[in-house]
């Protein structure tokens, strides 16, 4: 078994060169991401647009608008509208003038990928800096054109006038429109950690005027009446459609044996394109493609997986993966082991949760057209400039013969830091010599997304004779979370182009361990990231899914924290507010959503009903990252005899500092609200050695309207503090709110996910499993 | 191949196709429309919703064959962003989407159903849009939404 799970760290031969696929190993990292450090980066000035140039961020066209640029791209949270607000705030002008071109790898600056909640956190600051740089800029040309220094000037709606002499005024149009800035500011880092304009003091948050404000979002008129063009729905002339075949199960870069005959009697076929083990058929029309894909005789020559069938065999494989024990821990060992053997009470608990989709509405689709050297792309990916780097990587091209041209897709939820369509519509476009665009399948995105992984836990914690927490002992078990980020992709890796690339970025993640929030004295914790068996790709590969790691590690933490108040027999809210004490942040939050939720103030679980349907209240905490803090309420009905839980309300407290759309931020949050309950009640990848199960929404189903429970939100705005992620952050505190929910209903622990009928019923005829010993 | 009218958003169009294409492609890539999106092939989700003679069908399941001298509407048929559907206004009122992918299917199914029933419950809403699926989670606003279409107090 060693060797196994040593086999992908060893050193590969690939195409004569040596490279090393993975590093898993390592102390337990706080931070999400652990890869091999790579040399650091350094841009080749071709390949990028220069962070430095004003006009790289800004463009003043004659009727006073302004083009804002950013690498950044919009995933349908509405992120769009949020930025054009920060740069409309710090340019002082009107919102409406403000328009943004985002994602092209040629026009805009690479700001890192659109990913993790990062981007209000990460690229406003960068664009409100470029901003004030630029707003700076106009006020110089405006002090010769006005005579009066700048100090002496005010801007309004892109007018500059003297603060005196309101009469003297010129526009930011008349100023510069048409025309570039042609001036340097400094930018230092690159992508997320780029510093822009450092010398330029923008604006005091108390004078911010636009952010803050609920505007309503720039796309959604278009996209409810279908004026709005998505990935799907964007042409080229001349272009041809695609469709790629895969296997249910492992891919290697063998060839199959394919039967071409057998799809002869299609009319429109161009070519059936075979590449190692990629196959692919490119049409003249759609319909022959999806008939084509579909009545293609392919006999699969792929290995065997090593996978272990089942979720069971899996969470044993995952215990066998060596927990890397960090010095903090070692440091604590004594005392942690003398807390135990004092404690007057001591609880132990595994937690397991599946493997998960991201389930995109519309499946992966990219178009591409390559003509010789020279490629263009035009894909919904969350990081252009990785599908760039990596098509190049592919064809052995320079990254600047690569174009890669953002075109908003379905909502993503993390999938789309792989961009597996792009490469299959490169592959076969490279084949014919025409655009091509590549539809998945419901199948093909159902069985080939990265997935988010199978988690385990184990905790072990003992109460003091106050019924406080002397010591809080965790450890987490994962497959890496972020494997197909940055990495070849599937049709990279079956050509043989690139079956692996040890520069790729990304591709690690997961490990963080699970140790809790809350003022512990002692809290060793331990993560483990388990290599996979085998260096094929499965469909079981990982990929960010919102929030990686973290709904699955809060779960764990939020239900033992739980657990430990019933065994202390206090208040869940009280209990945490008595470890909240260093937290005032965390503190205020618990406190606003109790108060809105109408919490009382018992012990769980709920007195016993003779009731059929048991109704129970449950809270979930985190603080995400480090930043956001979501504090999640639930209550839910439970039917006694069908094991059926329903999620009737769920209240969210949010903080994640300066707000910039509270509009925005309730769409999110109420996304957030629906995929969490979803996620905790209906969802799990199922596979078998024949490779996965869940190909459809009937198989893998989601919440519907009829289950969705009210929402309430309460907002905490902190002007004065920066603002962090607000995307998928409060996704990770509602599957714990509602298994505590569940918990406090029928007074059993479920320590599985997903909540389904089967598992309430087990519970309900089982006792609790829970360890306990006084 | 073989020739085939199809009366779309009131207007007889022309299409040359196989006739056993589904009649969502023959819509997105021959009539260039985009209401109706691709979201599974199987009549699961929704996503591909049209209107045809009032009631609302899933057209990737469609054969176009069957769409023959049916009046057929989209939702580019209901409105524009200039001049949208009430149910339209009524979305971008509450600002009812996300991603926006799947609302094609909300608004097309919500426009059959307030027809059929202009006074509808939350209940009723819940039951008529439960076949259509949204992975957003923007489920709570599309019901605000449909209630303001339907001058229902919310």
């Amino acid at each position: 078994m060693t060797k196994q799970l040593m086999s992908r760290r060893k050193l590969l031969k690939n195409g004569g060169v040596m490279i090393i696929s993975f590093s898993f190993a390592g102390p337990v990292a706080k931070t999400f991401a652990q890869r091999p450090a790579n040399p650091p980066f350094v841009p080749d000035p071709l390949d990028y647009l220069d962070p430095r140039e004003l006009d790289s961020w800004l463009a003043v066209m004659q009727d006073g608008s302004v083009t804002v640029f950013t690498g950044k791209v919009d995933l349908g949270t509405g992120i769009e509208t949020a930025l054009a607000q920060i740069a409309a705030d710090e340019l002082d002008v009107p919102f409406e003038k403000v328009r943004m071109k985002m994602g092209d790898t040629a026009k805009t600056v690479d700001q890192g990928r659109t990913a993790g909640s990062n981007t209000i956190q990460g690229a406003g600051p960068q664009l409100r800096q470029a901003a004030a740089a630029g707003r700076l800029e106009l006020l110089k040309m405006a002090s010769t054109r006005l005579g009066a220094p700048v100090e002496k000037l005010t801007v309004t709606d892109g007018v500059v006038s003297i603060v005196d002499s309101p009469s003297k005024k010129v526009s930011y149009g008349d100023l510069l429109g048409g025309k570039r800035f042609n001036i340097k500011v400094t930018a230092t880092g690159v992508q997320g950690g780029l510093k822009v304009a450092p010398e330029v003091t923008a604006k005091n948050y108390k004078d911010y005027k636009v952010v803050g404000q609920p505007i309503r979002r720039v796309d959604l008129a278009q996209k409810l009446t279908a004026e709005y063009v998505y990935t799907p729905d964007f042409k080229v002339p001349g272009m041809l459609h695609g469709r790629v075949v895969r296997p249910s199960n492992v891919l290697s870069t063998k060839p199959p044996e394919v039967d071409e005959s057998s799809i002869k009697q299609i009319p429109g076929i161009v070519k059936l394109v075979r590449e190692g083990s990629f196959v692919g058929i490119v049409a003249e029309t759609e319909w022959a493609a999806v008939q084509a894909a579909s009545q293609l005789k392919i006999k699969w020559a792929d290995p065997q997986t090593k996978m272990p069938a089942g979720r069971e065999a899996v969470d044993a494989y995952l215990r066998k993966s060596p927990t890397p024990e960090s010095a903090n821990v070692a440091a604590m060992a004594k005392d942690a082991e003398s807390a135990f053997a004092r404690a007057s009470k001591t609880l132990e608990a595994s937690y397991h949760w599946p493997f998960q989709n991201h389930g995109m509405m519309g499946p992966s689709c990219a178009i591409a057209d390559v003509q010789g050297d020279k490629v263009t792309i035009w894909t919904g990916a969350q990081g252009p400039f990785t599908t760039r780097d990596r098509v190049a990587s592919m064809l052995k091209l320079p990254k600047r013969n690569v174009d890669v041209r953002w075109v908003e897709s379905s909502g993503c939820y993390g999938r789309l830091t792989a961009d597996d369509a792009a490469e299959d519509a490169v592959l076969l476009s490279r084949a014919v010599g025409k655009p091509v665009r590549v539809q998945w399948t419901r199948a093909d995105e159902h069985v080939w997304e990265p997935k988010g992984p199978q988690q385990l836990f184990d905790m072990k914690a003992a109460l003091d004779a106050n019924g406080n927490i002397a010591v809080w002992d965790s450890t987490q078990w994962t497959f890496p979370w972020t494997e197909a980020q940055g990495t070849p992709q599937l049709g990279e890796r079956q050509s043989g182009l690139n079956f692996a690339d040890p520069d790729a970025s990304g591709g690690g993640g997961g490990g963080g361990g699970a140790a809790p929030m809350y003022d512990v004295a002692l809290k060793p914790g331990r993560g483990a990231v388990a290599p996979w068996p085998q260096d094929d790709p499965t469909p079981l590969r990982t990929g960010p899914l919102r929030s990686p790691g973290e709904p699955a590690r809060v779960w764990a933490v939020e239900s033992f924290m739980d657990e430990l108040a019933a065994a202390a027999g206090a208040d869940p809210v009280q209990y945490r507010l008595r470890h909240l004490k260093s937290n005032k942040r965390m503190t205020e939050a618990l406190v606003a959503a109790a108060e809105k939720a109408a919490w009382k103030e018992r012990p769980s679980p709920a007195p016993p009903t003779s009731d059929n349907i048991a109704v129970g209240r449950g809270v979930g905490a985190a603080v995400w990252r480090g930043t956001t803090i979501p504090v999640a309420i639930a209550e839910v009905e439970v039917n006694k005899t069908t094991g059926h839980v329903r999620v009737t309300r769920v209240t969210m407290a949010h903080d994640c500092g300066l707000i910039v759309n509270p509009d925005g931020l309730l769409m999110q949050i109420d996304g957030n609200i629906m995929q969490g309950v979803s996620r905790a009640l209906l969802e799990e990848t199922r596979y078998d050695a024949s490779g996965v199960k869940t190909v459809d929404w009937m198989s893998y189903p989601v919440l519907r309207f009829r289950e969705i429970p009210e929402v309430q939100t309460v907002l905490i705005n902190r002007p004065e503090i920066a603002s962090s992620g607000g995307a998928e952050c409060s996704v990770v505190v509602v599957p714990a709110a509602v298994a505590n929910a569940v918990f406090d209903a029928i007074g059993v622990r479920i320590r599985e996910i997903p909540l389904t009928p089967e598992r309430v019923l087990h519970a309900l005829k089982s006792e609790s499993t829970v360890s306990q010993r006084l | 191949m073989a020739e085939f009218t199809l009366k779309v958003n009131g207007k007889a169009r022309k299409v040359d196709v196989d006739p056993s294409t589904p009649l969502l492609y023959v819509l997105r890539n021959d009539l260039d429309l985009r209401g109706p999106r691709f979201g599974c092939g199987l009549a699961q989700c929704g996503a591909c919703s049209v209107i045809m003679e009032g009631n609302a069908i899933r057209s990737c399941v469609t054969p176009v064959s069957a769409a023959v001298n049916k009046n057929i509407t989209t939702l580019e048929g209901l409105g524009t962003v200039a001049k949208p559907h009430p149910l339209q206004a009524a979305f971008i009122e509450e600002q009812a989407a996300q991603c926006g992918f799947c609302m094609n299917g909300m608004i097309i199914n919500a426009k059959v159903f307030l027809d059929k029933n202009p006074h509808p419950t939350d209940q009723q809403i819940k039951d008529a849009l439960d076949p259509i699926l949204c992975r957003c989670g923007s489920h709570v606003r599309v019901i605000r939404a449909i209630k303001r279409a339907a001058g229902v107090k919310a």
